[in-house]
């Protein structure tokens, strides 16, 4: 019976070697199909002490062949690993490296989105004679073997908003938090609270979450991916990949292929290894912090001393954050430093106690940590080519400022204020006490001089004329400062809703001219420049532009990307997608990070993140509101791999430390906006608008047909479908939007329009 | 009275409509090279009629193309095609095709012609009057006979509730348009009603259009 199931055991891999390398190491793969023929064919024939030696022969050779491939296993073979059924998942992980766990709100298919399970579970450790508990919150996708329910690992939206509010609860609770990043991305649909917002939110939320958050990545695919990965420390599995897009979906890009169609089976291999995805390149490039060494071709479910590893590494990393924090901790930390050594020696983690719950000061400095350590990362990816005096005056700028708002509002305005409220509260008193003594006197003389009292001129004619048309203001009269080249060519423009709403065609030097660009029977907003939003949307000749010499590059390499790049720069004038400037509005100065459709669509790299933290970072220092105007975003920058993909928790959290200071962050997308930006520091804005006939989503409609099947219907990605799933808050005609985005300053900011 | 088999009759006569395709503004016009009569055309298709159908010509007025697609899936019958490269006006004729019925459409055609829609006048959820409803369970619709001014439904929405007569030509109710406890637009018909005698006719030309008639794809 035992050696029936070892037998069985032997066929499980050989299938999962196949399944694995497909046509490749024929030889190797045959070797093993023929032995274990062999074997089959003597099997009736031997003893049974003949049997198990015969076994114990194939298992050594399956020993050696895995050990042989192992060697040559490529990105794509890695790829192939972490999707296979036979990998390790969650539940795996629950079983074998946790000594309790309780599910929390699923039970098999039924659950909110089982592809996302949460767990309430435990480790006891030893002190001495005593043992203790220590709980954590472990939350991860589940692929569950290829359970067809577990949509393997995708996960919906309600799925990454359960997360979050686990996450909130572990902090209550004070406990850690250990991720498990299980998922080739996440599920895209739209349906409230959508897949983007609730990524947006999830990553807003973790940045300051104040427990120990560590996160274990297996398959990390793209937005999906960052919904429970931002941590203070990120392990990776050896066979596991992180990436900004599947390789099967950067190949599909690199091949301008339309939907439906396949990329053939060398360019997908070509671009996984292009794109730097595995464990070793991520650590690298700096954006995981340890890499948990796996069993030959991956971890499946009986490799107990990969758990038992997985385990050991769990308790020094947890034991570690919580102790770098903690006020006392020198020799507590001098040893945990010198322990992964003695883990590999065989020393375990499980004695010597750290308490993993953390006391209030040591909670600020581990969120303060987690937001160093993160905007720290992909700074060689985006060159800064800034001239040496150029940036040391700068930086004598930014102290300069730095001192002068600290004086101005954290020291002067703060007292001002207190003696502002406390002569407010006398007059108010003083007034009532006046107006109660006078009002006799008053009601007397209102008796005699009633007849004679009258209402000025001016006030009269406010109140009974109808206010007048102020060119300053809304749509200026069809005056615009700048117009587009499109209104210099002589031809008739068909509105897009001429069938259904009866428009009638409209010449382009009017509809680019005078019109702004909106069809004047339907109001459907035809694309426009950015330039034109630069010159008549802010104050006449107030921008000032920062931060011009961070540059796009390309950090992993990619063939051919460089002349693409330089073109992009050629036709744009700009080094990067991503134009910073200070502005005014009618007087009132603002910061703005303006993301440009013209540049490789609008899509963020390093240098786009990087320009953006900035702009946070600048408009916090100078206590001026922040607005990111995008003029269109396809997502993240495929092409710059991880390093593109690690903006969306970067820029995040600067957008979070920039709103706890007290700022006030206005978004507003126009054209298209899609994917990885829209999924993180321009969804988690409290306050998003939309320009008219613009689209907001995380994926576009055919990517969402070929991952889910589901049929899209024409402008499901409409701003007004978005202002009813509740994902922005407003939609602006963009010939008013300078009066609105005025009016926002002055009714969202208050009077400081900083300060709340 | 009408006669329900000349009606068919006269429907197998020309078993299709033919449409004329016209210019909607001036301007040049451009036929695609491989367009010929015979050819099939297909309308908008899609789950939602996203995308438009076969493009039977281009018209161009101040450098603006603008494509004229076929709204209806036929044949086409025939194409002008000495306008090819022409300026045409607002109104000429660019091609003819012709729909071919198919079996929905024609019922829908002798019903049309053979019952009296009685539309609802606002967006509502309907119910028949509990009279007329027990009756309608108990002996099916066709054993209802409505007269004009009966009470005949309930119109309710949003919990107002209030009645509705019927008005029209007396007759039984041969068909029911509406779904129970589901809104109803505006201007949709809500029943059918067929004069008495005229009942067993078109039972049997609905019969014979469902097994009689076959579509061309």
């Amino acid at each position: 019976m035992e050696i029936e199931k070892q037998v069985q055991h032997l066929t499980e891999r050989l299938i999962y070697i196949r399944d694995i390398f497909g046509d490749k190491h024929n030889e190797n793969i045959r070797l093993l199909v023929s032995k274990m023929e062999d074997y089959r064919r003597r099997e009736p024939s031997l003893s049974v002490r003949e049997r198990r030696a015969a076994v114990l022969t194939l298992e050594d050779l399956f020993g050696f062949v895995e050990k042989k491939l192992e060697a040559e296993l490529s990105p794509m073979d890695m790829v192939r690993i972490v999707r296979h059924p036979q990998r390790i998942c969650l539940r795996d992980i629950l079983e074998n490296v946790y000594d309790n766990y309780t599910e929390i709100g699923s039970m098999g298919e039924h659950s909110i989105d089982p592809s996302m399970v949460i767990a309430r579970a435990y480790i006891t450790r030893r002190r001495g004679k005593k043992t203790i508990d220590q709980s954590v919150m472990v939350i991860g996708q589940e692929k569950g073997h290829g359970e067809e329910f577990r949509n393997g690992g995708s996960v919906k939206p309600w799925g990454n908003a359960k997360a979050l509010h686990y996450m909130k609860v572990a902090e209550t609770e004070n406990i850690p938090i250990h991720t498990f990043v299980f998922t080739p991305g996440s599920y895209p649909i739209e349906d409230t609270p959508g897949a983007a917002q609730q990524i947006a939110a999830n990553i807003y939320g973790m940045s300051s979450l104040k427990v120990p958050v560590i996160s274990v990545i297996s398959e990390g695919g793209s937005g999906g991916a960052e919904a429970i990965a931002l941590a203070d420390r990120r392990i990776m599995l050896s066979h596991g990949y992180y990436s900004v897009i599947s390789p099967e979906g950067a190949a599909a890009i690199e091949g301008r292929l339309r939907s439906g169609q396949r990329a053939s089976q060398e360019l997908v291999e070509k671009c996984a290894s292009q794109m730097q995805i595995t464990a070793r390149d991520n650590l690298r490039m700096g954006y995981v912090d340890h890499v948990i060494q796996e069993p030959n071709l991956g971890a499946r479910p009986y490799h107990y001393e990969f758990f038992r590893n997985l385990r050991q590494e769990l308790l020094r990393v947890t034991d570690e954050v919580s102790i770098s924090v903690r006020g006392l901790h020198l020799f507590r930390a001098l040893r945990l430093r010198s322990r992964r050594k003695q883990a590999i020696k065989g020393l375990d983690f499980e004695k010597a106690y750290v308490r993993w719950n953390l006391p209030s000061s040591a909670q600020n400095r581990l969120v303060n940590r987690r937001h160093r350590k993160f905007r720290r990362l992909s700074l060689h990816a985006a060159p800064d080519y800034t001239p040496f005096s150029k940036r040391l005056s700068s930086l004598w700028q930014e102290i300069g400022w730095g001192l002068y708002t600290h004086f101005k509002y954290d020291m002067l305005q703060r007292q001002q204020q207190k003696v502002a409220e406390y002569v407010d509260e006398v007059k108010s008193e003083w007034t009532l006490f006046f107006d109660r003594i006078l009002a006799p006197w008053r009601m007397l003389m209102s008796k005699i001089r009633g007849a004679e009292r009258k209402v000025s001129v001016e006030t009269e004619r406010q109140l009974t004329e109808l206010s007048e048309w102020d060119d300053n203001q809304e749509q200026r009269g069809g005056n615009w400062v700048y117009v587009s080249a499109k209104a210099r060519i002589d031809r008739a423009v068909t509105c897009p809703n001429a069938s259904t709403h009866g428009c009638l065609d409209l010449w382009a030097p009017d509809l680019y001219g005078e019109f702004a660009g909106v069809c004047t029977n339907c109001g459907h907003h035809f694309p426009m420049e950015h330039q034109w939003y630069l010159h008549n949307v802010f104050d006449q000749g107030s921008i000032f532009e920062f931060a011009t010499d961070v540059e796009a590059s390309n950090p992993l390499g990619i063939e051919e990307f460089e002349v693409k790049l330089a073109e992009a720069k050629r036709k744009t004038g700009h080094k990067s997608g991503c134009m910073v400037f200070e502005a005014r509005i009618n007087g009132v100065r603002l910061v703005v990070a303006m993301l440009m459709a013209a540049f490789r669509g609008g899509s963020v790299g390093a240098a786009e993140g990087e320009k953006f933290i900035r702009a946070a970072e600048r408009a916090s220092r100078k206590r001026f509101p922040f607005l990111a105007y995008v003029h269109g975003t396809a997502g993240i920058r495929i092409q710059e791999g991880t390093n593109g993909l690690i903006q969306m928790p970067r820029c995040t959290m600067a957008v979070r430390r920039y709103i706890d200071d007290g700022g006030l962050y206005i978004v507003t997308y126009d054209t298209n906006s899609y994917a990885g930006p829209v999924a993180s520091f321009l969804g988690c804005s409290p306050y998003q608008f939309g320009i008219r006939s613009a689209n907001v989503g995380f994926a576009g409609p055919g990517v969402i047909t070929e991952t889910t099947g589901i049929l899209v219907p024409p402008h499901y990605h409409n701003v007004y479908k978005a202002l009813s799933r509740g994902h922005i808050q407003g939609i602006w005609d963009r010939r008013e939007m300078r009066f609105n985005l005025y009016r926002a300053l002055l009714t969202m900011g208050g009077r400081n329009l900083y300060y709340r | 009275m009408l006669d329900i088999s000349a009606v068919l009759e006269e429907i197998k006569a020309s078993p299709y409509t033919e449409l004329s395709v016209r210019a909607p503004h001036c301007g040049l016009l451009t036929f695609p090279g491989d367009l010929k009569p015979g050819d099939p055309l297909s309308g908008p298709v899609g789950e939602w009629k996203e995308k438009p159908g076969t493009l039977l010509a281009t018209l161009e007025r101040e450098r603006n193309e603008r494509p004229i697609s076929c709204e209806e899936k036929g044949e086409l019958a025939a194409l002008n095609r000495e306008l090819d490269g022409c300026f045409v006006e607002a109104g000429t004729e660019i091609a003819r095709y012709r729909h071919f019925l198919s079996r929905e459409e024609v019922l829908q055609l002798i019903l049309k012609r053979a019952l009296h829609l009685f539309i609802a006048p606002e967006r509502a959820k309907y119910y028949f009057v509990p009279a007329v409803d027990i009756k309608f369970k108990v002996s099916g619709p066709k054993a209802v006979t409505v007269h004009d001014g009966d009470e005949l439904f309930i119109m309710s929405r949003m919990k107002r509730e209030a009645s509705l007569r019927y008005s029209g030509p007396e007759g039984v109710i041969y068909a029911v348009y509406f779904i129970y406890n589901q809104n109803v637009d505006a201007g949709a018909p809500l029943i059918g009603v067929c004069p008495p005698d005229l009942v067993p006719q078109v039972e049997e030309a609905v019969l014979r259009v469902q097994t009689e008639w076959t579509e061309r794809n």
